[in-house]
This record gives structure tokens, C-alpha cells and sequence, in this order.
């Protein structure tokens, strides 16, 4: 049984991702709403497909008018990513989770990360994965409805400023876990070095493979690394 | 048409969630790939941050960037994240209506 102590815990990582979510769904909302999407179909798109990126691209392509096909296959490119994260994500939560199914849906960019480094911690289990899992999905599915509705009222200042808030949730998980381990820190380096060439070489070149070729490339240079017994892994 | 989409979408973006998560329990994956997967969250974190950061916001252009140096400072001296997000979006606002 999840005690309340575990679930508290998965709450409180829950949150900034939830926080980072709001302003991007809204916008992602108010962009489906202006590409004739109802706000039935925009908000249901958050609530069955769940994938970022994925959607803004799906609404764009769904404005240009592009054949449907297309639009999952794009889907499916950009956000292969995840399976990455699943393989990474499914060795690391311990006990194996009672249900992959619904684990596997709360799989994101955020909450992978957030996820990864705080399974190491005590205290934090499958079950607080998913209470973080539930918070940020109820964040984005609702906020994909408010912006759908109420978007066009937010005042343009603010939404962009909004914009930088999942970076600065990357960053703040980022950061702390550099000074306990500092071989994540040169293979973050590494990637982010790598992922900024690639978009200077190839500014054309999809984001969802930018990030699959830099993960594999500076995780496997990871490997080089030489091991201390007092580390960890 | 557009549900048909989203059912696609779903599908598409989904199995390749879940695929691992039913998968491992068959198969043990060898030591050196598991070292590997270990390294997948900084690798990740790395690559999201740059370059997504640099053109997180429109205008001034350097906002990006100035925004990432600041939200790095302040996890140095707070560990609570959603301090630096909302702190973050608050210099954001304040240097765009500044500058």
C-alpha cells in the first residue's frame, strides 16, 4: 500500500512541473482554439494524446491542412524520446510498479527527469511517480481547457514570460544533482554542447531527434568516465 | 477527422511509453547498458535546457539566457523548485518590461 508520507512526496515534485505546464498548455489551448479546433476537441487532445511539442505541431499541421497520416507520424518521430525515457525510467523504480500501464501514460520530459533523480531518494517510490504523474496531467489537461476558453485574455507580457518556466524547472533539478554526482554533470555538458551544434548545423532538424541523438551520444560517452568505489553507479 | 488524429496521436505517442515498461520485465538488460540508461536523465536535462532556453522568450533576445543563468544561481541556494519557477517567471516579466 502507497502511504501518505510516499504520495506527499510525489505531490511536492508534482508541483513546479504542474506550475511549468499551466502557461504552456494555456498557450497551447488558445493556439488550437485559433487554428478552429473546439474547445472539445483541443482539450481532448491533451487528455488522450498528452505529448507537448507533439500537439503544438499537430494543431499547425492541422491548420495547413495537412492529411492525418502526416500529422501521427510527426507524432510518433518527435516524441520517440519517450521510449528512451520508459527504458531508463522502468529499470529505476523499484519496486516494479503494479501498473505499468498507467505509469507508462505519466511518462514526460518532466516528469521523467524529475522522476530519475528523485527515485534515488528516500522515500520516494513508484507510488509518489505517480501522484507526480496524476498532478502534472491534471495541470495540463486543465490548463489546455482554460486556454482554450479563456486564452485570448491573458495579456501577451506575461504568457512569454511564462515561457521560460520549464526551463527554470529543468535547471533547478538540474543543478542540485550536478554537485552529488559529477559524472551527470559532464554527460549533461556534453549533451546540452552537442544538442546546441546540432541546431546551429541543422536548425531545420526536428527537436524530438535533436534530443534522441544527444542523449545516446553523450550517455554513451558517459561510459568512458573512469568509476570511484565511492560513487554511486 | 480531428478525432481521428487524436486517436492516432495517442496511439503513436503511448506505445513507445509503454513498450519498455512491459518489455524489461522479460528481458535483463546487460550491465554496461544499464550504466548506459543511467546517464539517460543528465543527457536528457542537458539537451532540453540548451538550446529550448535560448528562445524560451521573444524579446529581449538575451532574455533566454540571462533567465537560465539566473534560475542556476538561485538552485544553488534553494533546493525548491517550485521557488525557481516562480521566481523565474517574476525576473522574466520584470526584465521584459524593463528593457
Amino acid at each position: 500500500m502507497a502511504g501518505a508520507m510516499e504520495i506527499r512526496r510525489g505531490l511536492r515534485a508534482g508541483l513546479p512541473i504542474a506550475l511549468g505546464y499551466l502557461p504552456v498548455a494555456v498557450t497551447y489551448g488558445l493556439l488550437a482554439r485559433q487554428a478552429g479546433l473546439s474547445p472539445l476537441a483541443a482539450t481532448g487532445m491533451s487528455v488522450f494524446v498528452y505529448a507537448g511539442a507533439s500537439q503544438f505541431m499537430a494543431v499547425k499541421m492541422l491548420a495547413a491542412g495537412l492529411p492525418v497520416t502526416q500529422i501521427i507520424l510527426a507524432a510518433f518521430i518527435l516524441n520517440f524520446r519517450h521510449f528512451l525515457m520508459s527504458a531508463s525510467l522502468s529499470r529505476s523504480l523499484k519496486p516494479a510498479p503494479p501498473r505499468p500501464a498507467l505509469l507508462a501514460y505519466g511518462v514526460t520530459d518532466e516528469t521523467f527527469v524529475a522522476g530519475s533523480l528523485s527515485l534515488g531518494e528516500e522515500g520516494f517510490t513508484s507510488a509518489s511517480f505517480l501522484a507526480m504523474a496524476v498532478l502534472a496531467y491534471l495541470s495540463w489537461a486543465a490548463g489546455s481547457l482554460a486556454g482554450a476558453l479563456f486564452g485570448a485574455l491573458i495579456p501577451a507580457s506575461l504568457a512569454s514570460a511564462m515561457g521560460v518556466g520549464l526551463y527554470a524547472m529543468f535547471t533547478a533539478l538540474l543543478v542540485p544533482s550536478l554537485k552529488k554526482n559529477w559524472r551527470g554533470a559532464v554527460v549533461a555538458g556534453w549533451s546540452a554542447a552537442l544538442a546546441l551544434g546540432l541546431w546551429l548545423a541543422f536548425p531545420g532538424f526536428a527537436e524530438g531527434w535533436r534530443i534522441i541523438l544527444a542523449t545516446l551520444a553523450a550517455s554513451a560517452c558517459g561510459l568512458a568516465l573512469p568509476r570511484r568505489r565511492e560513487d554511486r553507479g | 477527422m480531428i478525432w481521428l488524429a487524436i486517436l492516432g496521436m495517442s496511439l503513436a505517442t503511448y506505445l513507445p511509453r509503454l513498450a519498455p515498461f512491459l518489455l524489461g520485465r522479460r528481458f535483463a538488460l546487460p550491465q554496461p547498458v544499464c550504466r548506459w540508461l543511467e546517464f539517460f536523465p543528465f543527457a536528457v536535462l542537458g539537451a532540453l535546457i540548451v538550446p529550448g532556453i535560448l528562445t524560451a522568450t521573444p524579446e529581449p533576445r538575451w532574455l533566454g539566457a540571462a533567465t537560465g543563468l539566473f534560475a542556476a544561481g538561485l538552485s544553488l541556494l534553494t533546493r525548491n523548485v517550485t521557488l525557481v519557477v516562480a521566481a523565474s517567471i517574476g525576473f522574466a516579466y520584470l526584465v521584459q518590461r524593463l528593457f
